[in-house]
């Protein structure tokens, strides 16, 4: 179990004119449609608990309304919270006066924003280095050092473009760059990719991976996009009306998906992409085939065992044989479901 | 009210003004003398250069704020035909005072803008404020200002800051205001403070803006030269009013005439600047 870098603890948010009031009232079992409409009061967030586990990336993902950005904004107080506590690195950063925050923020907690939030007027390296600038860096030094960044998000040559004069996806590598510039171990990406076009936000998705392999952050990711949360998320938790119906990993969550808005969240999605051997690993001794490890994706497993003619596959675990799996077995697993109950046999 | 109660409410009105007057009149004409010294500096400065040099200096200007030659080669036949007609001592004169007001609406108008776009109290107090000011007729303003100051430079100055402060006040509140939420956000999110959101971010990205406001308070500003002549402001408000009470047709066209070149010209050059401040908007490569 790797170390938790932030815990969200019993978080509630309330807009309105008198929230800490409300929240006894939501606390004792009030709905969010009760909350509005007879006192006024829109429920943000709801006894949110999420354990942010260091150099993972989170995924926090759900529809427009479910409170995923007014989530991220509470971890770093952009939004002050109702009630609860938010621990990063043991500091309950709510405890935090201004000036503390403002050290937070300028040093361990950096945030990419969905419209990018680039200041018009100044020009790309200038962007990369504000927050360099704001901690009170100089000049030369922060310039020096967001070239650097401006080159790992691929963007030299841009350096004194003014933000208009780029794409968006170009922007948004440099409010990436600006971020992860001032080398805060956490960081913050509220809906980072979702204004990009298909091609050009995969390709800022695996910029991004291939950044996390060297740079190890702790980030926390918000999407509404399942295809983005499964290939991005260490851990996935999905928000609802406020609150947090489900948490884990991509695996667990398709495997066993806690109600039916889940289910039908991720009916769409290509589980081959995401399954692995183990998930539909049996016992069978029948049968033979080629060995795979048990971390290897259904859909390569399948690539793999076609191949080799055989009824399925023997799964390994550093060369120690762990079970086994058939061609049907791994077809029905990837099979879009019928009925929870069909997809609970082939499910061990 | 009854008719003796409100003579008698108006005189005594009228009466503990005359006695603020009395008691305060001096240390308050003694508190603006920095600023007659520099408009009596100035206007000097103006009148005695000559006018080749100021001619010079005027081009210079109108080039660097434009960059159009055009509007250059226009600003001098301008000032050329104002001379030629004899208004040039006058146009001096309503130049200088012209600059004094501007800087005073500027040094006062911009810190009063970011103070109003702080908090929504002082926007909901400055405001009212702010209409009177522009609406409220001048000569009813023109009566306190004259008793407390008697009847001079200062006084016409103040006058002309009264009516042409507002615009550049209101603009740097609004300008203030509408900078993008989202660019306000992030810069929060990098813990920027206080200042550092004022000066990196709002101020420039307001200062097309604010560069509207200046551009209206420097033509409110000329608005007033013959209001201000009334009390004493020495310009081309002087003969236009002596235009009016001698019906000199000519005389009022003429001078009528060389206060519109002169605000064409700072409108025209205070907006070819503040466009080309707002460079960074293009997306064109």
């Amino acid at each position: 179990m790797s170390e938790i870098k932030v815990s969200i603890k019993n978080l509630y948010k309330i807009f309105g004119k008198h929230p800490e009031f409300m929240v006894e009232k939501v606390k004792a079992g009030m709905s969010k449609t009760d909350l509005l409409e007879k006192h006024g009061h829109v429920l943000g967030l709801y006894d949110v608990n999420i354990d942010i586990k260091k150099k993972h990336i989170q995924v926090i993902m759900g529809l427009s309304g479910s409170g995923k950005s007014t989530l991220i904004r509470h971890i770093n107080r952009l939004i002050e919270p109702t009630a609860g506590s938010i621990i990063v690195d043991n500091e309950d950063i709510l405890s935090m006066s201004q000036t503390e925050l403002r050290d937070f923020r300028r040093s361990k907690a950096s945030m990419v924003f969905q419209k990018f939030g680039l200041l018009p007027h100044r020009k790309v390296i200038e962007n990369v280095s504000y927050g360099l600038l704001i901690q009170g860096i100089n000049k030369p030094e922060a310039l020096n050092r967001s070239n650097q960044w401006i080159e790992s998000v691929g963007l030299s040559g841009f350096e004194n473009h003014y933000p208009a004069q780029l794409s968006g996806g170009m922007q948004q590598r440099v409010g990436l760059a600006r971020a992860l510039a001032t080398d805060a171990d956490i960081l913050l990406m509220d809906e980072a990719f979702s204004a990009l076009d298909p091609l050009i936000r995969s390709d800022m998705q695996d910029v991004l991976l291939s950044l996390q392999e060297k740079l190890h952050k702790t980030i926390i990711f918000i999407t509404h996009d399942l295809d983005e949360a499964l290939k991005l998320g260490d851990d996935i938790a999905i928000l609802r009306d406020g609150a947090v119906i489900q948490s884990g990993t991509a695996e667990k969550i398709i495997l066993h998906p806690i109600d039916d808005y889940v289910t039908d969240f991720i009916k769409d999605i290509n589980k081959a992409r995401v399954l692995k051997a183990r998930s539909v690993m049996g016992n069978d001794d029948s049968i033979t085939g080629p060995e795979i490890d048990e971390t290897v994706i259904i859909e390569d497993a399948l690539q793999i065992v076609s191949k080799s003619g055989s009824n399925g596959a023997i799964i390994v675990k550093n060369g120690q044989k762990q079970g086994t799996v058939s061609l049907t077995d791994m077809i029905m697993a990837i099979a879009r479901a019928e009925k929870n109950t069909d997809s609970e046999a082939v499910y061990r | 009210m009854g008719r003796t109660d409100l003579r008698d409410f108006k005189k005594g009105i009228d009466e503990s003004f005359r006695n603020f007057t009395r008691e305060y009149g001096e240390a308050i004409e003694n508190f603006f003398d920095p600023l007659l010294y520099f408009l009596v500096w100035l206007e000097k400065l103006f009148l005695n250069t000559p006018w080749p040099i100021i001619l010079f200096v005027i081009a210079t200007l109108v080039y660097l704020g434009s960059r159009s030659i055009k509007l250059t080669l226009g600003a001098i036949l301008a000032f050329l035909t104002i001379g030629y007609l004899d208004m040039w001592d006058d146009t001096m004169a309503t130049l200088a005072i012209i600059s004094v007001a501007t800087i005073v609406c500027i040094s006062i108008g911009i810190p009063l803008g970011i103070l109003m776009a702080r908090s929504q109290r002082t926007q909901m107090i400055i405001t009212p404020i702010l209409d009177v000011m522009q609406t409220i007729p001048s000569f009813v303003y023109l009566i306190p200002v004259v008793m407390l100051l008697g009847i001079g430079k200062v006084p016409g100055l103040l006058a002309v800051c009264i009516y042409a402060i507002p615009p550049i006040v209101r603009l740097t509140n609004l300008g203030i205001r509408l900078v993008d939420k989202d660019v306000m956000e992030a810069s929060e999110a990098f813990g920027a403070n206080y200042r550092q959101k004022l000066i990196g971010v709002q101020i420039p990205l307001a200062l097309p803006n604010i560069f509207a406001g200046v551009n209206q308070t420097i033509m409110m500003a000329l608005s007033m030269v013959v209001i201000a002549s009334m009390i004493g402001v020495k310009g081309l408000g002087v003969p236009v009013l002596r235009a009016i009470s001698n019906q000199y047709l000519a005389l009022g066209i003429m001078n009528g005439l060389a206060i519109v070149v002169l605000a064409i010209l700072f409108d025209r050059v205070s907006q070819q600047f503040g466009k080309r401040l707002q460079a960074h908007t293009e997306s064109s490569k």
